[in-house]
């Protein structure tokens, strides 16, 4: 065990906080562009969000290992510089960069499989935020079983023409593009029946449709495709491959939804909370049951963290066996996280479920929208009970269910 | 960077491992629980000293290995995994680190070469100074002790006891003095022991740095729950592993019943649980031997979260086995009954968590 990072990384470690004390208060003129965007706190200077994508990355401090020829910093790959990154962005209140299905999902799978004209045509713009993407994968009939998707496409001289609809589709209303599975080959078996196409949302025959979710914003949309013609060169990989081409994808987007030191950021927010906060003249954190919770979630999260310094561990040292560790991230880490925000509301009590812009709010309403807001993710990326029959199937060896006779 | 066992670690880990699995599986266990077979009890623990656990932690300017607790910690999963029937906890961990902190030159030279040396071994009786009862309690004056410990942790078939009283003062006695009387008490692990001790005026050797410091008693403590912590780790493991390997054999209803989701999704949720406790286990570890700011916040975390999955695992393995689970003749309980008494050994999970807030000035 050996948890020092080396004298390189204190240098970088300071110049990091350099770095954010210069930008310290930063703000964008432009609106936050997806839920997902991180949004800072007013003061400072002011600044597009391209722009400030564009000093990152010029720092290094964004897109580091993605080459320069398409847009990126140029640089090796470093899981401790980037941790050491979002760590001091964090403590320091400056705006962590942007991110979004385009630059964590789109962009890692057009560098592996993309053509040339493509990474040459989205990388860069994707990295400065002047293309946002939208993900087309789940269909209302193709949720957990999403290779049984039907949104068909067709060649006809020369152009995809498609047809059909997609659902859960996060920030489709402010997307130029969407990366999408189609079924091109409908004689194909299942799996091998589809492909990955990169669809203008302005292309005549979209329409977007808002989905209203339980916290009562436009989180997600539904999308549909009405004779929707591209060009035929806006594929990735071949035809029929598709299914391949997302799952690497689908794998980032699983490991990428829950962050153990945000988790452990919240326990602090809530210990403040309960030190302030109370009931019958008897502050909350002096409350025995709501103590001894909190001690419980509290090192509930520490373990959590420490997993994640072993996951963390295993990218820098190859060949340590973590398999197991990084598969549990997506089902432990919402369920965490979700638990640890209703509990906030617990201990709050009446307060707990003020919301939207009601008086006496506490903490924005932060914790009554995230504990709502991570039970979608509990569903999103994967459900709880999908990721079991992974964890079971994949991670134990425990054998799969007997396939229903497909009709 | 890196996290984790190191190769030597994890070497000595699967020796200690192979070594129980070949002399000490469930048969021989429960023969040395049932017949009182004193024999194969020695057979096992001679093995063990033979491997140098007993001078794992022993500092080599004493002859020791001077190895840190992570690699006891990784020793005592394998103990936890193999439900040992050996006193590890005591002699060989919570023992010295009292000794090393708390004890005189003189002491040290005494008690740290005597455990080296297979000839001493310690009982410890710390409950008093965790979660001191009514009806017990002693008092250290003027060398001799007065009163009554309960829960002294493998106080039989020793050389001597470690007691620490309300105040964190640390006193050895030697269990030859005809003024102690050591009562064995019946708890549902019969794979290690627990008595009580009355003590008439016995003579104490108190520990002389323990008198104006009350660190030498918390490290040994925090310690002691690190390595519990470690030993429901290693017992967790193996409950999931048996509970996996019964449900790919059991059929029912013409498949096995892992294929089940009912089935499957408890081993998930079990293997989810505790897969997060091994990297808890060794960080604390590695804070105790490293990093002491956060040392007793994370031995206090470690044991109380591990305590609580492996107590959710010890009903879950048992569940997947069905009524098989529920019999002496498959032996899960042994497993179960581990986890159950460290649980409760050197402060249960609620005791702890009010220590670990307290630390935190909450």
């Amino acid at each position: 065990m050996n948890l020092n990072y080396g004298p390189e990384y204190k240098n970088f470690k300071k110049e990091v906080i350099s770095f954010c004390k210069k930008w310290e208060g930063v703000h964008f003129v432009d609106e936050a562009k997806s839920p997902l965007t991180p949004i800072t706190k007013v003061g400072g200077k002011k600044i597009t969000r391209t722009e400030w994508q564009s000093i990152l990355i010029k720092e290094g401090y964004f897109a580091r290992s993605i080459p320069k020829e398409y847009g990126g910093y140029g640089g090796e790959s470093d899981v401790i510089k980037n941790r050491i990154i979002a760590t001091e962005f964090s403590n320091h209140g400056v705006p962590s960069p942007m991110s979004g299905q385009g630059i964590d999902m789109l962009v890692p799978t057009l560098l592996e499989l993309g053509t040339e004209q493509q990474k040459k045509q989205y990388i860069e713009k994707t990295l400065l935020g002047e293309i946002i993407w939208c993900q087309g994968y789940s269909e209302p009939n193709a949720g957990s079983d999403l290779a049984s998707l039907q949104t068909k496409g067709e060649l006809v001289d020369g152009n995809w023409v498609i047809n059909g609809q997609k659902i859960w589709t996060s920030t489709a209303q402010y997307s130029q593009m969407m990366f999408c599975l189609v079924r091109t080959e409908p004689e194909a078996k299942k799996h091998a029946g589809i492909s990955y196409l990169l669809i203008p949302m302005e292309t005549p025959g979209i329409e977007i449709r808002p989905l209203v979710d339980m916290t009562l914003k436009a989180g997600f949309n539904e999308v549909f495709f009405t004779n929707v013609t591209i060009p035929e060169a806006n594929i990735v990989g071949k035809r029929g491959e598709g299914w391949a081409v997302a799952n690497a994808t689908l794998t980032h987007e699983r490991g990428s939804l829950t962050n153990p030191n945000a988790t452990m950021n919240r326990v602090n927010s809530l210990i403040n909370i309960m030190k302030k906060e109370t009931i019958n003249g008897k502050k909350l954190i002096d409350i025995p049951v709501y103590r001894d919770k909190l001690m419980t979630l509290q090192a509930k999260v520490m373990a959590f963290q420490s997993n994640s310094l072993r996951v963390l561990s295993a990218k820098l040292n190859p060949g340590q066996d973590v398999k197991m560790a990084g598969m549990i991230q997506k089902y432990y880490g919402t369920e965490l996280r979700h638990e640890l925000e209703g509990f906030a509301v617990d201990v709050m009590g009446e307060i707990g479920t003020l919301y939207e812009s009601s008086p006496h709010l506490r903490d924005k309403g932060s914790w009554q929208f995230l504990y709502m807001y991570y039970l979608g993710l509990i569903i999103g990326g994967g459900t709880s009970q999908i990721q079991k029959n992974i964890i079971a199937e994949r991670g134990l060896g425990m054998p799969r269910e007997p396939k229903v006779q497909e009709v | 960077m890196y996290f984790g066992l190191s190769e030597d670690q994890e070497f000595f880990k699967d020796n200690v491992s192979k070594f129980l699995q070949d002399h000490a599986p469930l048969d021989i266990i429960k023969k040395i629980i049932e017949d009182d077979e004193h024999d194969l009890k020695n057979n096992i623990k001679n093995g063990l000293v033979n491997l140098g656990i007993n001078s794992l932690l022993i500092p080599e300017e004493y002859g020791g290995l001077g190895l840190d607790l992570l690699f006891a910690t990784a020793v005592s999963q394998s103990l936890g995994e193999n439900i040992a029937p050996f006193s590890f906890l005591s002699s060989y961990v919570m023992a010295p680190i009292a000794l090393i902190n708390g004890g005189n030159t003189e002491q040290k030279e005494k008690y740290l070469k005597g455990i080296l040396e297979n000839k001493y071994k310690f009982g410890v009786g710390f409950s008093e100074s965790i979660s001191a009862r009514n009806d017990f309690g002693f008092i250290f004056k003027d060398n001799k002790i007065n009163g009554k410990s309960i829960f002294v942790l493998d106080a039989d078939d020793v050389s001597h006891l470690l007691l620490a009283d309300e105040n964190g003062v640390i006193g050895v006695v030697d269990t030859s003095d005809k003024n102690i009387e050591i009562i064995k008490l019946t708890t549902v692990d019969k794979t290690r022991s627990y008595s009580e001790v009355i003590f008439k005026n016995a003579s104490i050797d108190v520990l002389e740095n323990s008198i104006t410091d009350i660190e030498p008693l918390k490290k040994s403590i925090d310690a002691g729950r690190i390595i519990l912590a470690a030993d429901s780790l290693g017992a967790s493991e193996a409950l999931i592993r048996k509970a996996v390997a019964y449900s790919k054999e059991r059929k029912q209803f013409g498949r096995a019943i892992g294929s089940f989701q009912a089935v499957k999704h408890m081993c998930a949720e079990m293997a989810s649980d505790l897969e997060p406790c091994y990297s808890l286990v060794w960080h604390a570890a590695h804070c105790f031997d490293n990093i002491p700011d956060e040392s007793r916040l994370m031995a206090c975390h470690a044991k109380s979260h591990v305590s609580e999955v492996s107590k959710v695992i010890s009903k879950k393995a048992t569940e997947v086995h069905g009524g098989m689970g529920f019999t002496d003749l498959m032996g899960i309980h042994y497993w179960f009954k581990r986890i159950g008494v460290n649980r409760q050994n050197l402060g249960s999970p609620e005791t702890i968590r009010e220590e670990a807030a307290k630390i935190q000035n909450l």
